[in-house]
């Protein structure tokens, strides 16, 4: 089942195109891991693609009305933003926001996806903290744990795991791939190649606007691509242990 | 719930006190029953068109500023912001000035609240065109900033230029802010646009809390921003105008009053709407009492009090903040 299609999609800022004419379609079951250096388009991509940008070119999901487009489609920006010092608990409901009748109270089944939402980031003992006190990265999981609590067929996310420790980037790719396996996708921008190569179904690698490979991690993350794109040479070697991925050295 | 029960308990001890507050002696037992059953004494006159329309009118102000400031302040997710931001206040007041300069206030008596009210909805117009139907929060506060300006300097010129040294002592004393010798016209003229400013402000809670998260996430979670600032703009405007119509400029509750109560409601910007509300009424009330008690014989102006508690008690604040921050 296809979940987003881009046809075409362009966005100018002026007459520079930021997104050049990017075709692709999601469908359920993918992890899709959004790559490219700084400035290459990937957090415009996501935002036209969701229909917060003026566009040229289809987007599905920019097509739906707002309250549908939040029902199919949860957006984590990269700029962690919690205004005010609410608790963690109340931070994660209000990603039920789409779902509850205007001035209604949290219903059972509102209640049942914020409990797995926080499950799955393993925020229980973290509910009752006010979320401006907690550090960075554990921001963040709360914020992606409200994207999760949206619980939409489709998770669009902005280098969610930047800033986190090693061990909570790992499980959070983890609940990215469990949610794949259940049947929602991913598409999650990172800079991290290794943990991409290693967690992503898909990778979509863009440079300068234009979508450059689009495979799995191994037809993407060829060393002629990672030379034209980012310039770099790495290690990718597919181990007993799963792919390993190591940048190696810059090329001038 | 225990928050609503206790603001809403206040302010009607508070809405007593203010009815049996004034300058004729009479017991409180009295000036009740005075009100309830008209007698046809001069008790009940005092009682009836004296102090219940100013009775209602603390309420009513009150209750506009307190819901006007938490808006703007969970619209620009801005603890700072006050509904005098996008100009209303001041635009109200030059409305208000050039009836009184022009004459126009002394030959009908709601000639003043109903020009202070035009120019507030003129000065909404404006925004509104300045700001665009798109644009983000910046441009809004720019644009309040704009009008607000403008409207001081006119407020100024016609100051500047006023021939008559007694319209020119009207104009300040107004501009100080006063519920004092208001009657039920002021209510029935206020009241309808004070009823649709709140019900477009308290409407507005659901988007608030979703742009805890910014405007980006906002957006994404289905709120239409652009309504929401049209609500936040007009629903400000219809009851903040209104206010200032009727009562001149009282600064510091929209501000001071939503700080005070976020932290009793979770800092939650829905919850704080009704809060601010009731907390506003509160604030008004009481200080509308205190000028009678404290110089009964000398005409101390609500908007000066207000500022002369207002700004220390915020001062307070960002002391507190600063030890919690720090």
């Amino acid at each position: 089942m296809s979940l987003l299609e881009l046809q075409n999609l362009t966005v100018r800022r002026g007459q520079c195109p930021v997104v050049d004419a990017v075709s692709l379609r999601v469908s359920a079951g993918e992890c899709i891991g959004l790559i490219g250096p700084n400035g290459a388009g990937k957090t415009t991509l996501m935002r036209a693609a969701l229909g917060l940008l003026p566009h040229e070119g289809h987007a599905s999901l920019a097509q739906l009305p707002a309250r549908d487009r939040a029902r199919a489609a949860a957006w984590m920006p990269q700029a962690r933003e919690i205004a005010w010092p609410v608790d963690v608990a109340t931070l994660i409901a209000l990603g039920r926001i789409p779902h509850l009748p205007k001035g209604a109270r949290l219903s059972p089944e509102d209640r049942a996806a914020i409990d797995r939402a926080v499950e799955r980031m393993g925020l229980a003992p973290y509910l009752g903290r006010t979320a401006t006190q907690l550090s960075g990265g554990e921001q963040a999981r709360v914020l992606i744990a409200r994207a999760l609590a949206q619980d939409t067929p489709l998770l669009l996310a902005d280098e969610p795991i930047a800033g986190l420790d090693p061990a909570s980037q790992i499980s959070t790719m983890q609940v990215f791939a469990d949610l794949a396996r259940d049947g929602h996708a991913i598409i999650a921008s990172m800079h991290d190649l290794g943990l991409a190569a290693r967690h992503c179904t898909r990778l979509i690698l863009l440079d300068r606007g234009r979508l450059v490979a689009d495979g799995t991690p191994g037809d993407v993350l060829t060393p002629d691509n990672l030379r034209r794109v980012f310039g770099i040479d790495a290690y990718y070697q597919d181990t007993p242990d799963g792919p390993v991925f190591q940048p190696l050295k810059v090329l001038t | 719930m225990k928050l609503a029960l206790a603001l809403v308990v206040i302010c009607a001890l508070l809405f007593g006190l203010s009815l049996v507050t004034g300058y004729s002696v009479a017991s409180p037992v009295a000036s009740l029953r005075a009100l309830v059953i008209d007698d046809g004494t001069p008790l009940s006159v005092v009682m009836r068109d004296i102090r219940l329309p100013r009775a209602l009118l603390a309420v009513m102000v009150g209750a506009s500023l307190g819901l006007a400031g938490a808006a703007m302040q969970g619209y620009l997710r801005n603890p700072l912001a006050e509904p005098g931001l996008i100009g209303v206040s001041a635009s109200a007041g030059l409305g208000a000035v050039l009836a009184i300069q022009s004459g126009a206030a002394l030959a009908f008596a709601l000639a003043l609240p109903l020009a202070a009210l035009t120019m507030a909805l003129l000065a909404v117009g404006l925004i509104l065109a300045l700001a665009g139907p798109r644009g983000s929060s910046i441009t809004l506060i720019l644009a309040g900033i704009a009008i607000s300006a403008l409207a001081s300097a006119l407020t100024s010129l016609v100051l500047n230029l006023s021939p008559n040294p007694f319209a020119a002592a009207e104009i300040v004393f107004w501009m100080l802010g006063s519920l004092a010798d208001r009657s039920f016209d002021h209510v029935w003229l206020a009241l309808p646009f004070m009823v649709v400013g709140w019900v477009l402000l308290i409407g507005l809670g659901r988007g608030l809390d979703a742009l805890t998260l910014g405007e980006d996430a906002a957006e994404a979670m289905g709120i239409r921003l652009p309504r929401v600032r049209l609500a936040l703009v007009v629903g400000t405007a219809a009851s903040v105008g209104a206010a200032t119509a009727v009562a001149g400029a009282i600064g510091f509750v929209g501000l001071v009053v939503p700080h005070l109560l976020r932290p009793f409601v979770g800092a939650r910007p829905s919850h704080l709407l009704w809060a601010s509300a009731l907390g506003g009424a509160a604030m008004v009330l009481a200080a509308d009492i205190a000028v009678r008690v404290v110089f009964p014989d000398r005409d101390l102006k609500l908007g000066v009090l207000m500022a002369l508690v207002g700004a220390p008690l915020f001062l307070h604040l960002i002391y507190k903040t600063r030890a919690e921050t720090a």
